[in-house]
């Protein structure tokens, strides 16, 4: 195997290299075989321990993150906190320095809190992950969008990609434009304005734009990468009614029409139907919304792998 | 009980001193400057500073010691301990105490436990309103007669313009400049950090530098009209600097400080979540610092205030977004001041001793303070310009360890503090 991502804790994508990038694409690439297998379990992480540690509701990513472990044969353990210790009044580091003292080989962690993979990395001795931290990153979901596009297209070096809705609340968004532009894609980011500050232009060198509708965005587009609009992300409102969005921002058959003929359309999940999608762009041939989730177990077994040292012992 | 600083290089801004002067103290107040070939009073105790400057108290406008309602955090006797040896041998508590410092009952406490301390002094800053909650005015008159040098409901701005116009024209009868964190709340509420580039690269909801400005030009526009003393606190935006700068060319009468830590760090240092670069106003972005340091060289700023609050570290050990606000402030601004703005040559010693000495004194109308001329309080502040030094947090008197400065190190210190002809305060020399 490549010697990908030297570092193991995984709690964004902004400081990897693309060479780390491809790195965890390539080890995913090799464990997609086994989640075909009719034994899909195989002995590599045979007595790690891993700790999904979910403060944030999440049935996909947790899942996707426990089938990861347990098909690697690591022993994982889910915690849903949902603000229960902190209510009991434990600060965050209490919480990660109880969890940690049992030690566990790595601590998969979501939270609402933006911050929180980096703050525990800091007092942790396992590896930390981070499956989601507010409005920052969520590196997995990019990685996994990233082999969902090279399955389709081959490359990601010279796509032009589109990423549509609420950029602003968005940590998928961060970590595609990220992920994308590092690869060489060419990324534009359309929304309301309310949701789409212009400032985004600078979140990174390169090869990102901002434009002013979302007609522009999609137009020649070899990707569309279509977010969930976060209600519950939004202290207060940012558009008038979801009718109102569906209508000037959902993306439609004859919206995708903009798009390259061949485009295809990524959606993080879940899915609103009928707001940020229709259900028959949603249902057509073009969305690879299952696929995605269906590499994001190869690409948590990537991580997970690469985060316990797998790739030390295993050589 | 006679005390003479001898040897030492005396800056008064107030007189144009800036040359050696022996200074004669008694009973609490300079009797005289003597010439250092003069020969020494026999009775009195002898101050050596030889190689270093002798100045007027440092009066910092605006700390927290979190007195009454919050000793886990910080004592008025442990807020002054800290006071004292950053070399501010006065400070100005803002109201928001539990309960707040809306009464003089309070301010009259919080002075009393000062003069327990026996360290620095303190000034309190009484609260605008009730409760600070922007409804009814506080009884500023009596706060004022307990020993309130200015009214502020600081954390909390009064967000309606017409009880803000209320309070600065009430205000005004008693002499007490008004002092306001400029921030409207409709656009930062929610915020954590500077709204830009970094907010939105972190993941971060930001406070917009438009909030600051917005209030701070409806607050001059109030000074304006009712002819009261606004004094803008912690001033971090290029457009609330240049808001004042304006001011002032129309003889308005604005005043504004500025911190450390918005003349030092930019919002980059929020890279890493650290909860110790999280304060309200935020740190600013490049542009923001350059003009604040634009506004320090050029007067428009007219203090350096610390906004020392301080935190208990298990309050700060919180996911960024919901720890609370601020840092401690006062031993390190010193430092930072030296680091900074006098050995990179933005401001001379005679100026920084004007932003934390003089100026402080004129804008709370502190009397016989921020001057040494024969006659004035004998407060004193000793600065060692060469001092190398490193910062650290385990060693603050302050009960809070919640700095961002934690081993940083410095080339010039306050080295000694003086309160009413008392040495309060000496620094230890460590032989190297």
């Amino acid at each position: 195997m490549n010697k990908p991502f030297r570092r193991r804790d995984l709690l964004g994508i902004r400081h990897l290299s693309a060479e780390e990038i491809v790195g965890i694409l390539n080890t995913a690439e090799n464990f997609r075989e086994i989640n075909s297998r009719e034994i899909k379990k195989v002995p590599t992480l045979r007595g790690k321990t891993v700790i999904n540690l979910f403060f944030e509701n999440s049935t996909r990513t947790r899942t996707s993150f426990e089938l990861a472990a347990k098909r690697l044969s690591a022993d994982a353990v889910n915690i849903s906190i949902s603000s229960s210790a902190i209510a009991k009044g434990e600060t965050l580091v209490d919480t990660a320095l109880n969890l940690d003292a049992m030690q566990p080989d790595c601590i998969v962690v979501r939270h609402s809190s933006a911050g929180v993979p980096h703050q525990l990395a800091k007092v942790s001795k396992a590896a930390i992950v981070n499956a989601g931290d507010g409005a920052n990153e969520h590196p997995t979901q990019a990685l996994l969008d990233a082999m969902t596009i090279r399955e389709r297209k081959g490359n990601i070096d010279g796509l032009e990609v589109a990423i549509v809705g609420d950029i602003l609340h968005s940590r998928v968004a961060r970590s595609n434009i990220h992920l994308l532009t590092k690869l060489g894609a060419k990324v534009r980011v359309a929304g309301p304005k309310t949701l789409v500050p212009n400032d985004f232009q600078y979140l990174v060198e390169k090869d990102l734009r901002v434009c002013p509708n979302i007609e522009e965005a999609i137009s020649g587009a070899d990707v569309v990468m279509i977010l969930r609009i976060q209600r519950e992300r939004q202290d207060s409102a940012y558009f008038p009614t979801l009718r109102e969005y569906a209508i000037h921002y959902g993306l439609t058959q004859e919206r995708l029409n903009l798009a390259k003929s061949d485009a295809i359309v990524l959606h993080p999940g879940p899915m609103n139907r009928g707001i940020e999608i229709s259900s028959d762009v949603a249902d057509s041939s073009r969305s690879l919304i299952l696929d995605q989730v269906k590499y994001g177990v190869a690409v948590r077994m990537a991580v997970l792998y690469l985060a316990t040292g797998g790739a030390a012992s295993n050589g | 009980m006679k005390l003479l600083i001898s040897n030492g290089h005396l800056i008064d801004p107030t007189e144009g001193q800036n040359s050696g002067k022996n200074l004669l103290i008694e009973d609490g107040k300079v009797v005289a400057w003597l010439n250092q070939n003069e020969s020494v009073p026999e009775d009195a105790e002898v101050f050596d500073a030889t190689g270093l400057i002798v100045a007027p108290g440092f009066i910092d406008l605006h700390v927290h010691l979190r007195e009454p309602g919050q000793e886990h955090k910080e004592t008025i006797a442990s807020g002054c301990a800290a006071a004292v040896a950053g070399g501010w041998t006065s400070v100005c508590p803002m109201p928001n105490t539990s309960p707040i410092n809306d009464n003089a009952a309070i301010t009259r406490y919080m002075i009393e436990q000062a003069e327990r301390a026996g360290l620095a002094n303190v000034f309190p800053v009484g609260a605008i309103t009730k409760s600070s909650d922007g409804a009814e005015l506080a009884e500023m008159g009596e706060m004022k007669a307990a020993g309130a040098v200015a009214v502020s409901d600081d954390g909390r701005p009064v967000p309606n313009a017409g009880m803000m116009r209320r309070a600065m024209e009430y205000a005004k009868d008693f002499d007490l400049p008004v002092v306001d964190h400029c921030e409207d709340k409709s656009l930062s509420s929610g915020g954590v950090m500077n709204e830009g580039k970094m907010s939105l690269l972190l993941g971060l909801k930001g406070m917009p530098a438009l909030a600051e400005e917005l209030d701070a030009v409806r607050d001059i526009i109030l000074a304006k009209e009712t002819g009261a003393h606004i004094h803008i606190a912690h001033i971090s935006t290029k457009g609330a600097i240049e808001a004042v700068r304006r001011a002032k060319n129309e003889g308005i009468n604005v005043t504004c400080e500025v911190t450390p830590h918005h003349f030092t760090l930019i919002d980059k240092a929020v890279e890493g979540y650290d909860t110790n670069t999280k304060m309200s106003p935020p740190l600013r972005s490049e542009e923001h610092l350059e003009g604040i340091l634009e506004a320090i060289k050029d007067g428009t700023i007219d203090a350096i205030a610390t906004d020392h609050a301080p935190h208990h570290a298990d309050e700060k050990a919180l996911e960024y977004d919901r720890a609370p606000m601020g840092i401690t402030g006062l031993e390190t601004a010193i430092g930072l001041a030296f680091n900074e703005l006098v050995h990179k040559g933005l401001i001379d010693l005679v100026r920084l001793i004007e932003l934390c000495s003089t100026n402080p004194a004129k804008i709370f109308k502190l009397k016989n303070r921020g001057g040494l001329r024969v006659g004035s309080i004998a407060d004193i502040t000793i600065l060692d310009p060469d001092l190398n030094w490193t910062y650290k947090v385990s060693d603050s008197k302050s009960k809070s360890k919640n700095s961002p400065f934690d081993g940083w190190e410095f080339q010039g210190a306050a080295v000694a503090a003086i309160v009413g002809g008392k040495i309060v305060y000496r620094r230890e020399i460590k032989e190297s």
